[in-house]
Parts: C-alpha cells; structure tokens; sequence
C-alpha cells in the first residue's frame, strides 16, 4: 500500500526546524519509533506541541534531552527536570498552556475554527495579553488555533489503508493532532488487514493519515 | 493518623453517591481509599478516562491504562475512555461534580494558587485552571501551613490558578467555607482550638458561635 513508509523515509521527511504535534500523555499514545528515529537522525530546531514532556528517557523526553527542541508548546513540565533545566538555562523555550485550552487550540485549528473563547485563565498570568470577550454574565479568553507541519500520532490498530484505532488512555491528544497538522504520520502497534478495525471503531479516518510506518518482521 | 490521612479521611465526607470526581496528583488522590462505605464515586482521569480505580495488583500493569501522572491504573465495569477534548468538556462543561486540589495558598477571596512559585518551582498548570474554573465544586486540601508560614493568606502572594472562588478548605486544622462575605471557619480538627487556628492563619477569618470538631470517615 502506498501509505506505508520504512520508519527512516517518515522521519527524513521532518525537516530541522519543523513545528510538531505529538501525541501521548506522559509516554502513554507517544509514537515510539518514530521518537527513537528523530533522535537517530539528529533532527534540530525543532518546535514540539505535545502534553508535556513525560520524565527523562521516556516520550518526548528522549527529544529534549538529545537537545533537539528549540520550542515547546505544553500545559506541563514538572515530571521532566531536563525541561525545566534547559528552560532557565534559556536553552529552550517553553509556552505553558492550560491543558484544556491546549486541547481545544489543536481542536479549533483542525477543525476550521477562528479560535475559541475559555473561561480557563480569566484574570490569571495566561490572560496577558489576549483578548476577553463577554458572553452573558461570563468573561472568556479569546484563544488561537494551534496548527503544525507534522502530527506524529500513536494508534493500538491500524489497517493497511491508515483507519486508526485506539485504546483507553493511549487516545488522548492523537485525533485532534491528526486533524491539525499538513502532515500525519501515524505509527501503530499492529497494522491489520482492511475490514478488521470495524468502521465504528475507528478514532481517526484513513484519509486524515498521510504516512503509516511499516512495521519490521519479527518471524517469518 | 498523620496531617494527610486526617485531611483525606475529611474531604471523603463531600462525596455523595454518583459523584463525578476528579482528585489532583499527591493529597487528594488519597482521598479515594477512605470514602464512607455505600458512596460509589466516578473517578475521572484527565488524560482521558471515567471509571479509573488503582491498579488491582502487581504484574497487571498495560501501557494503555494509565493515570495523569503516567502510572498504571485499573478501570471499574463501565468506565469509559474518550479524548483530551472531550475529557477537558467534561471539565468545563459543568459535568463534573467535584475536584479535590492541592494548594499552595488561598485567599480571603476564596481564591486559589497551585501551580507556580516563579523562580523556584515552574511545573506548568497541566489540567489545573481548567478544573478549577469548570467542575461545580472545588475542594482544596492542603497543610494550614507551610514550614510554619501560613498559606491562607490576605491575598496569595503566588500567581492564581483561577479567580473563581473555591468552596471548601480542607486543612489539617480546620475546615474553611470561604463565602461572599469571606472565609468561615466551619470545624476545627480534633484537638486543635479555634486561637491555634486563628493564629496559624494571616486571613481573616469568620467565627460563629460554635465551631464543631471535625468528623472524619471511618
């Protein structure tokens, strides 16, 4: 099938300097080959839209501590003290986000939308700067959309045309990456025959998915 | 029992059968081992999940079941898994019933700091303005004190999780209503008086006529 791609020709399509999105919360629905294979490739400069960034070693902390994040956009670094080391080290810069808001940004950019408007962060540090608009009885933050070159995206299943299934908690960020970024590229546990993933369990559309990365033999 | 176990055993008596809750990382999460028997409360797990329970034993442990902190968890019959926008309009769309936060200072407003001491401590906020400005109730537990210094205070010196004012305080002194009027000195714990309160306090506090002991769960 054409969308499927060795993990080393997905990854040397990220240019230096690519703004990504990265699924998973603390490690848990973060593609883990195609974190391995950046690191391999010694991709720099890199903006990075994620949760946050999981504890040293693990997820997108593999990608901080090979130094090859310029930016990150994150509602959390607290698990990762390689983050907060390099933030004051003025080394990386880092845009905390409240976790909701982060959330609906992804979803507002993927969606089509001009922003959106989130009693979050009314009359707190966040607010600086951005514009409040009042609804009835009730202050908002207006909030922009959040978009990205690439979305790496973590599934449980994937069939051979790309459908996406996902499982429990692992869910988190991934569709709304896949909905927000000029390029997906998905990685999965296992990649099944077409018609296995049954339609109403598919978390993600086949046509979102730009690039599935093959899987190696094991046996055989 | 130590100051946590007490705070615990006391934010246990908020719940009421079919409760959505959300309990923050550290004291709060504590709160689950100790609610009244015959209370059956949802636990949701911002990451993406109603129905978590803790890990039922060793050697259990899958990749796809985890809590916000990225530990293993297990799941009730009839939990339920969603994404982190629907988990966030759970949140904020006025569907959960009650947060149980830690803190690191309140004010005579009611309001609440807990994600920041900038230049020393700078975790990010993670799911915390969002809880505190969506669920319908807002409970925060925390020590009264911090290495002796008070941390209910005039105003929070600290950066604020939200404006909106909490509605309870649960500490291992006393617990505090703060109200449109300010903030009210509901019990106090066992053994503890109303002047060590009252001292052990920078705000000021309303004190009716009979403070209560604090009852605690079983």
């Amino acid at each position: 099938m054409k969308k499927v791609v060795t993990l080393a020709d997905a990854v040397s399509r990220i240019p230096d300097g690519a703004v990504l999105m990265i699924g998973g919360f603390m490690g848990a629905g973060t593609p883990p080959r195609l974190i391995d294979e950046l690191v391999r490739q010694g991709k720099r400069d890199l903006t990075v839209i994620g949760n946050d960034t999981a504890r040293p070693g693990v997820g997108i902390g593999k990608l901080i501590a090979a130094k090859l994040v310029r930016r990150v956009i994150t509602s959390h670094i607290g698990t990762n003290p390689e983050t907060q080391r390099q933030m004051i080290a003025g080394e990386t810069e880092v845009e905390l986000v409240p976790q909701g808001t982060l959330a609906e940004r992804i979803r507002a950019a993927g969606f089509g939308l001009g922003g959106v408007l989130t009693p979050t962060g009314v009359g707190t540090v966040v607010a600086e700067g951005k514009r409040t608009v009042e609804i009835g009885e009730r202050t908002f933050l207006l909030e922009l959309p959040l978009k990205a070159d690439f979305a790496l995206v973590n599934a449980k299943r994937a069939d051979y045309i790309g459908n996406l299934e996902f499982a429990l908690t692992s869910r988190n960020f991934n569709p709304l990456m896949a909905m927000a970024a000029e390029t997906v590229i998905a990685e999965s546990e296992d990649i099944v025959p077409v018609g296995v993933i049954s339609p109403d369990a598919v978390g993600v559309p086949n046509v979102l998915v730009d690039h599935l990365v093959g899987k190696e033999r094991s046996h055989g | 029992m130590d100051e946590k176990t007490l705070i615990a055993k006391r934010v246990a008596l908020e719940f009421k059968d079919g409760d959505l809750a959300n309990l923050g990382i550290g004291l709060p999460t504590l709160v689950a081992h100790h609610l009244p028997a015959g209370i059956d409360v949802f636990f949701q797990s911002e990451n993406g999940i109603i129905g978590m329970q803790a890990l039922p034993q060793e050697g259990l442990a899958w990749n796809d079941l985890t809590d916000a902190g990225g530990s293993p968890i297990g799941a009730i019959p009839g939990a339920a898994a969603f994404d982190s926008a629907l988990s966030f309009g759970v949140i904020r769309g006025g569907h959960l019933d009650v947060t149980v936060l830690g803190g690191l200072q309140v004010d005579e407003q009611g309001q609440l700091a807990n994600w920041m001491v900038p230049g020393k401590m700078v975790p990010g906020m993670g799911g915390a303005m969002d809880l505190v400005s969506g669920a319908k109730r807002v409970i925060v537990a925390m020590t009264h004190t911090a290495k002796g210094e008070p941390k209910i205070m005039k105003h929070c010196t600290l950066p604020l999780t939200s404006v909106r004012r909490v509605d309870l305080v649960v500490t291992d002194m006393a617990v505090i209503e703060p109200t449109a009027d300010g903030l009210v000195l509901k019990e106090t714990a066992p053994g503890v008086t109303v002047e060590q309160v009252l001292a052990a306090t920078e705000a000021t506090l309303i004190v009716p006529a009979q403070v209560p002991v604090m009852p605690i769960s079983a």
